[in-house]
């Protein structure tokens, strides 16, 4: 069998599965279709919530961008598993306490204020809009490579797919569905690199490989990778090389904003009861961390396996030529992630660091005229296979597993925004009266319409969608974690203080996000060029979140002084979403 | 749910049980942010001594360790919550 014949059964497939599922999880109120009628098992829930949470770029670039850099970008790694450990002692039991089904209804209810949530319903859409066009358009990506489709019809099966579950199942159909998700991708993601890391360390847990014996040069891994990287002029691997403050501000930022996202909070609304939130969110983390633990081994081992295939005879000596490049390397050529360019006309292939002026010396006396090979780090997950010469079935499942993580990722996106629609703005705002049946109707509605929004944008990227950490996680870190916390926290933050806090976090990172990166990231509007030397104590506009939130904590803490103290019954809100009895009971006890 | 419970949960109890999840929360906090941008980042030089698999404590940190930490923290919260729950009588 072919290997385009066995992509096409592998995700076919998985594709039966999750629509299987959809007919078997209808929702058929609107606690089924907000918050699976709060009946999910908190290990079902931390398997969809690993789901949820890893999207396309987890799957396919997490693993490149640690490949890249090395340890400078450890930053992702600690900062979107962090956040898991605030989601679980400041926010996810008590949120799960307070019973209803979304994040900005929680903010109106606390702060007894429509304005602030609809401030909130801003951020929400904002935030996730963002996100989910980045996963619309990995399903086209994805479906482009692997199915050998356009993008355009990629994106449309997978929006029918989406829509199939999501429209009938609301939350409940998500859930299983990601479930079944979380198994696809974490199956494709591990297997190569369980492969790769026995054939580079002869370890079977790529966790353990990392810290391993490189078995060829019998030289540990990283102290191998560090050589070979700093003699083709790169810096190392495992030495430090940004400024301190922004890796830990870019941490910090990446922590809140996971925490403060409501597409990961509301998935803790769908448990029994609150004590099930906590263990949840260990569940959730447990999860995350198979994919998050392999994902830097994956990264250095699939450096290490470039560079020694190409440079075979010694880091400085003349590349393998062009002719005797390696099968992979010729299927990856055609998908253009993969570029050759013989700038020195000799048939060899030279790849190193032609930036670095230290380095041009032993490049000149080599006879190189720059590096000839550009590389996009997808490559290190998508390539893994093929490099480790696996069977194809395995090439097949990172197919399927690349899209499930894409569309798991934005049916949980889709469903945050839908029900910000449904019940914030039709419900809360524009139809108080509406009816059950009304209301679920009106919440399939949204959720047709915002997939049709979406695969729209998936399909007409505009500007700002390549800005999905700066805005959606600027955004959430800056504007809703601090309010959400404030509001469990403080029973002295009232309605004004609150506003004040989300829009000065919001305004105050938004600006600074646009300074460098161009006003609503229209090209050329930048005042300042965005590069170390021009940021404001070199914190980058992706770090800038954490800062906002500190505005938006002090903004609400002057503000709520000098206003009135919240009635009475706000409190009394305050003090019963603190303690877990009666989540499900309070009034018929 | 006893009666006894339905007592004990006024106003004093619930506020100890607040109190005593608050300080929880802070030490965790603590470990959290030692980890990560404690061990990880900010003290990776004053670690640099210690070797592990090829490169130093930090950088294990920086890449696996903290994510290994928050996992048991998460837990040993969750238990240690389950068992104050039970304490001032605010389970479920």
């Amino acid at each position: 069998m072919d290997q385009y014949t066995l992509n096409l059964l592998v995700v076919g497939a998985s594709f039966a599965l999750y629509i299987g599922i959809a007919i078997w999880a209808r929702a058929g109120s609107t606690s089924e279709f907000y918050a699976a009628g709060r009946g999910v098992h908190p290990v079902m829930n931390g398997m969809a919530t690993g789901a949820d949470w890893m999207s396309a770029a987890s799957f396919i670039s997490m693993a490149g961008l640690i490949s890249a850099v090395g340890y400078d970008n450890s930053t992702y790694l600690m900062g979107w598993t962090g956040g898991y450990v605030l989601l679980a002692m400041l926010l996810a039991p008590y949120l799960r306490k307070f019973g209803k089904y979304t994040v900005p209804e929680f903010i109106g209810d606390r702060f007894y204020s429509n304005t602030a949530r609809m401030v909130a319903v801003i951020c929400l859409i904002v935030a996730s809009v963002t996100y989910v066009i980045g996963q619309m358009t990995g399903v086209g990506v994805a479906f482009a490579r692997f199915l050998e489709v356009d993008k355009a019809t990629g994106l449309y099966i997978g929006a029918t797919i989406v829509f199939m579950y999501a429209v009938l199942g609301g939350m409940k159909g998500i859930t299983y569905t990601q479930v079944a998700q979380y198994c696809v991708l974490i199956l494709a993601y591990s297997i190569p690199a369980i492969f790769i890391s026995l054939q580079l360390t002869g370890s079977f847990l790529p966790q353990v490989g990392l810290f391993s014996e490189h078995t060829a040069s019998a030289q540990p891994l990283l102290v191998k990778l560090d050589q070979i990287v700093t003699d083709l002029g790169f810096a190392s691997y495992t030495g430090h090389h940004q400024s301190t403050l922004n890796m830990v501000l870019f941490t910090m930022s990446l922590m809140i904003g996971t925490a403060g996202l409501p597409h990961v909070i509301v998935r803790f609304f769908t448990v029994p009861k609150v004590a099930d939130a906590r263990f949840s969110a260990g569940w959730a983390l447990v999860f995350i961390a198979l994919l998050y633990t392999t994902a830097p081994a994956v990264g250095a081992m699939a450096r290490l396996n470039l560079l020694n295939t190409i440079s075979d005879n010694g880091a400085q000596a003349d590349g393998i030529t062009y002719e005797a490049r390696p099968d992979w390397m010729k299927n990856w050529e055609v998908t253009g992630l993969l570029k050759f360019e013989d700038k020195n006309g000799d048939g060899r292939i030279q790849y190193y660091n032609d930036k670095s002026e230290a380095f041009k010396a032993t490049a000149e006396a080599n006879g190189w005229a720059g590096s000839e090979l550009t590389v996009n780090n997808d490559i290190m997950v998508l390539a893994n296979p093929e490099i480790a010469n696996l069977p194809g079935w395995v090439v097949a499942l990172v197919a399927a597993g690349g899209l499930a993580a894409a569309l798991s990722t934005a049916a949980g996106l889709l469903l945050a925004i839908s029900s910000a629609i449904s019940h914030d703005v039709i419900k809360g705002s524009l139809n108080p009266g509406i009816s059950e049946k009304g209301e679920l109707l009106a919440a399939r509605i949204s959720m047709g319409v915002a997939i049709v929004v979406a695969t729209y944008l998936g399909l007409n990227p505009p500007g700002f969608a390549a800005q999905t950490v700066a805005l959606a996680f600027g955004i959430a870190a800056a504007s809703l974690f601090p309010v959400l916390m404030m509001g469990i926290f403080s029973k002295r933050i009232n309605n004004a203080g609150a506003v004040a806090g989300m829009l000065s976090g919001l305004i105050f990172t938004l600006v600074y996000i646009f300074v460098y990166k161009g006003w609503f990231f229209i090209p050329e509007t930048n005042q300042l060029p965005d590069n170390a030397a021009n940021w404001v104590f070199g914190i980058s506009p992706l770090s800038i979140g954490t800062v906002g939130a500190l505005v938006n904590f002090g903004a609400a803490y002057l503000v709520s002084s000098m206003t009135k103290e919240p009635p009475v019954e706000i409190q009394t809100l305050v003090e019963s979403v603190r303690v877990p009895r009666g989540a499900n009971k309070a009034v018929a006890h | 749910m006893t009666k006894g419970g339905q007592a004990l949960s006024g106003e004093k109890s619930t506020t100890a049980y607040w109190s005593a999840n608050v300080r929880l929360i802070l030490w965790n906090l603590v470990i959290w942010a030692l980890v990560s941008f404690g061990f990880g980042i900010v003290l990776r030089p004053m670690l640099s001594g210690i070797a592990i698999g090829g490169t130093d404590l930090g950088f294990w940190f920086a890449q696996q360790g903290s994510i290994f930490v928050f996992l048991v923290q998460i837990f040993v919260y969750a238990l240690m919550m389950n068992k104050l729950d039970a304490e001032y009588g605010v389970e479920e």
